[in-house]
């Protein structure tokens, strides 16, 4: 049966206190990096907000996004937020199987037609129907069936969003994302390979609280947590700005925690929350740990022209550029990001394999 | 052969440590937010929250952020949902609420400049609550009460 209780409804009839749902408000406001002040505002919304049923689909996936939602460093918020909707189709979750998940699909469909949410994640392949099935079911026809009576798709992962690895060089099953295949529907694109767990469940946590998509940018994703470059937030941009840059993964500067700029950080065109939410119950990211970011977040950052090479590395001189953007700040910074897409367009219409000469070129 | 029972047996020479991280520089200006927030609070009332999860930090600042806070008279430990800790800073006004979940894992952490932070005042729909609770435990009680004497 339906259930049609608030979400204050059900988190009071665990016991939560109000003091605990007012705490829960704090980190959900926080994750959906809302300001402090708007914790009134979604304590009154999210008390009254109703059970939203959830349809997740998983096509050609590795479960990392599913892992890193489930292993996320917040179990309680994760499991109050899971509390909270009606997780009424999950493959790679739930215990049915075969003809008795299907049905339980189709079932949350009937019951919540046009007000369902769908959650993708993995690219669908166009190539052969065969490459990837559920049940006997195509992933394209499963889109397209539970996507025509949902209220809106969540994109999760690299894969759902942009294609991903599947849509990588030589892309043999044909990979596509959702986007490409679903026009008629909101769709919220939460890229990342995987995604930051936070910002799924900020993503759920604002469709609960305000019952609408979030503000997206021109990729479809939210400006909350993909408004601004990782290099924009990274603590290490001091050091771009001197033109102060690590040349080795074991020389002075990556000791000094120099900027990764040079050893192929992507940070500059990527646009993600890593810097400011960190991974691992928020103890560090990529670039903190040492390696530049690989771009994960954005199209095609598989066929980027390789991990380790900086992205100016056959239009310019680094060490130059940067002294111009010591001087000259965003101008010098729009400049490489300029030249740092055309040179990603030519890498990837190239198909460049990375090298252990790129590496020590780098 | 002696075989090694520990790391500390194994020759490793340490290059870099905590100090040799660069700093962002943002401890100086959220000292500066708090100061005029607490400007804000004294002369109007007004609260100011700072979410300290929302600035990037390099490792250790946040660290001499609390240190530069340092400690004040009052601190207090909330149980719902895993423990978050509120304490003053030395700068009355100024406190500091870090919120964990059931397993210990830091979930929010604020800088609130108030008079006192709202979690730890008791909550409305809390007290009805209480009410409803003591009302009852007084009817069990009397019920029980008058039980006994007949």
């Amino acid at each position: 049966m339906k259930d049609t209780r608030t979400v204050g409804e059900i988190l009071s009839s665990q016991g939560i206190s109000r003091r605990g749902f007012l705490k829960f408000c704090a980190a959900t406001a926080s994750m959906m990096a809302m300001p402090p002040s708007m914790v009134p505002a979604v304590a009154q919304a999210l008390s009254n907000a109703r059970r939203p049923s959830v349809i997740w689909l998983s096509f050609q996936e590795c479960t990392g996004c599913t892992e890193s939602l489930t292993r996320s460093h917040s179990p309680t918020l994760e499991g109050l937020l899971f509390d909270s909707i009606s997780l009424d189709y999950h493959h790679t979750l739930q215990v049915a199987a075969g003809s008795a998940a299907e049905e339980a699909r189709e079932h949350a469909m009937q019951e919540n037609d046009g007000s369902y949410l769908v959650v993708v994640d993995g690219s669908i392949p166009l190539g052969n129907p065969g490459y990837s099935t559920i049940a006997g079911i195509s992933n394209v026809d499963m889109l397209k069936e539970t996507a025509a009576g949902a209220a809106a798709i969540v994109a999760v992962g690299t894969c759902a969003a942009f294609g991903g690895i599947p849509h990588a060089n030589p892309n043999p099953t044909g990979a596509v994302a959702v986007s490409d295949i679903i026009k008629d529907k909101p769709i919220i694109n939460v890229s990342g390979c995987p995604p930051i767990p936070i910002v799924i469940t900020g993503v759920l946590a604002h469709y609960l609280t305000f019952g609408k998509v979030p503000e997206l940018d021109d990729l479809g994703r939210p400006t909350a947590f993909f408004g601004q470059t990782i290099h924009d937030r990274c603590y290490r941009r001091p050091f771009y700005d001197k033109g102060l840059f690590a040349e080795t993964f074991d020389d002075e500067g990556a000791q000094q925690g120099w900027c990764l700029y040079k050893l192929g950080c992507k940070g500059p065109v990527t646009y993600n929350a890593c810097a400011v939410s960190k991974w691992n119950s928020g103890t560090s990211f990529p670039i903190q740990s040492g390696h530049g970011c690989f771009g994960c977040s954005e199209p095609d950052f598989w066929d980027s022209g390789g991990f380790y090479r900086p992205l100016s590395a056959t239009t310019a001189d680094v060490g130059t550029l940067a002294g111009v953007a010591a001087l000259a700040g965003a101008a010098a910074g729009a400049a490489i990001g300029r030249m740092n897409r055309s040179h990603r367009a030519r890498a990837q219409a190239r198909h460049e394999k990375l090298t252990i000469d790129d590496i020590e070129e780098s | 052969m002696s075989t090694p029972d520990g790391l500390h047996d194994i020759a490793i020479e340490t290059h870099s440590d905590a100090g040799a991280y660069p700093a962002t520089g943002n401890d100086l200006p959220i000292l500066h937010e708090i100061r005029h927030a607490l400007q804000r609070l004294a002369q109007s009332g007004e609260k100011t929250v700072i979410d300290l999860q929302a600035i990037p930090m390099a490792p250790g600042e946040e660290e001499r952020i609390l240190q530069l806070l340092g400690r004040g008279e009052v601190s207090a430990t909330i149980d719902a949902l895993g423990p978050s800790e509120v304490r003053e800073t030395a700068f009355a006004g100024v406190w500091t609420v870090y919120h964990r979940n059931t397993n210990n894992e830091v979930v929010g952490k604020f800088i609130e400049i108030t008079h006192c932070p709202d979690l730890l005042h008791s909550q409305p729909e809390d007290i009805a609550t209480g009410m409803a609770q003591i009302r009852e435990t007084l009817a069990e009680l009397e019920s029980k009460q008058s039980g006994d004497q007949a």
